[in-house]
């Protein structure tokens, strides 16, 4: 079956593990997961400047080595990762930004990818955590 | 054939972005001719209230922005019945022609719709 996740919780919450875990799952049992959609709180997974304390699990680092290991369509949605600061290097130079922190795997762009990928999937599975 | 989309939009207009994210999935998919709907539901139908005076906190006017929804071929528009008399509204306190739903409308248009969206 094709799946498309639609991710909307921020790193620290609970959907967001959630999430990686129904992802590793659903490829260990012959699904295919043709995108995952970053919206609202869940764009600063796809930050590289994430630090976690070293007894804790890093989630954004083990998403960024799920999608990589399995090279998945990761899109972060442009609109809200640009107001919070979430910007890759030509995002970052056209605004003029001294820095950019998208992490390696994950693609900025529009809205139009999540409908995309609705249209085409089975199944669209929504992980939002708390507002 | 496209697959219908019901959008339910739940959090309140001035909150955060989750309104304003949520209209704009709506929006983009109107773009593209997608069939989608919209439901206000819970604390979401403060978005469809009229006389808001966002320039107050310095917010665009969402509710402007929502009467865009119908230019945009999203013109099945819906309002949960019982999140209004949580709250004390009516159909006369909404800026949007809307039409409002019982707890069995909103399962069936849960029902008739292909994928269902909640943010």
């Amino acid at each position: 079956m094709k799946f498309v996740l639609l991710i909307s919780s921020a790193p620290q919450s609970p959907a967001t593990r959630r999430a990686l875990r129904f992802a590793e799952a659903l490829l260990e049992s012959g699904h295919r997961l043709e995108r995952v959609f970053f919206y609202q709180e869940a764009v600063h997974i796809a930050s590289k400047l994430l630090v976690y304390p070293q007894d804790e699990p890093n989630i954004a680092q083990q998403w960024q080595a799920f999608i990589q290991q399995h090279q998945l369509d990761a899109v972060v949605c442009i609109a809200a990762a640009l107001r919070r600061g979430v910007v890759d290097e030509g995002e970052a130079q056209r605004y003029q930004l001294q820095a950019s922190n998208l992490a390696q795997g994950y693609a900025l762009s529009g809205l139009g990818q999540l409908h995309e990928a609705v249209q085409q999937a089975d199944r669209l599975v929504h992980f939002r955590g708390q507002a | 054939m496209s697959v219908s989309v019901l959008l339910i939009s739940r959090s309140s207009p001035w909150s955060g972005l989750a309104a304003r994210e949520a209209l704009d999935i709506a929006l983009s998919g109107g773009a593209f001719d997608l069939p989608m709907s919209m439901l206000w539901l819970d604390e979401g139908v403060w978005q469809l209230v009229g006389e808001q005076q966002p320039q107050q906190l310095e917010q665009k006017n969402l509710p402007a922005q929502l009467s865009a929804l119908p230019m945009f071929g999203i013109e099945k528009l819906y309002v949960a019945q019982h999140s209004l008399e949580q709250r004390g509204l009516t159909e006369a306190d909404l800026m949007l022609e809307v039409s409002v739903v019982d707890a069995g409308q909103i399962a069936q248009l849960i029902e008739q719709h292909q994928q269902v969206l909640s943010l």
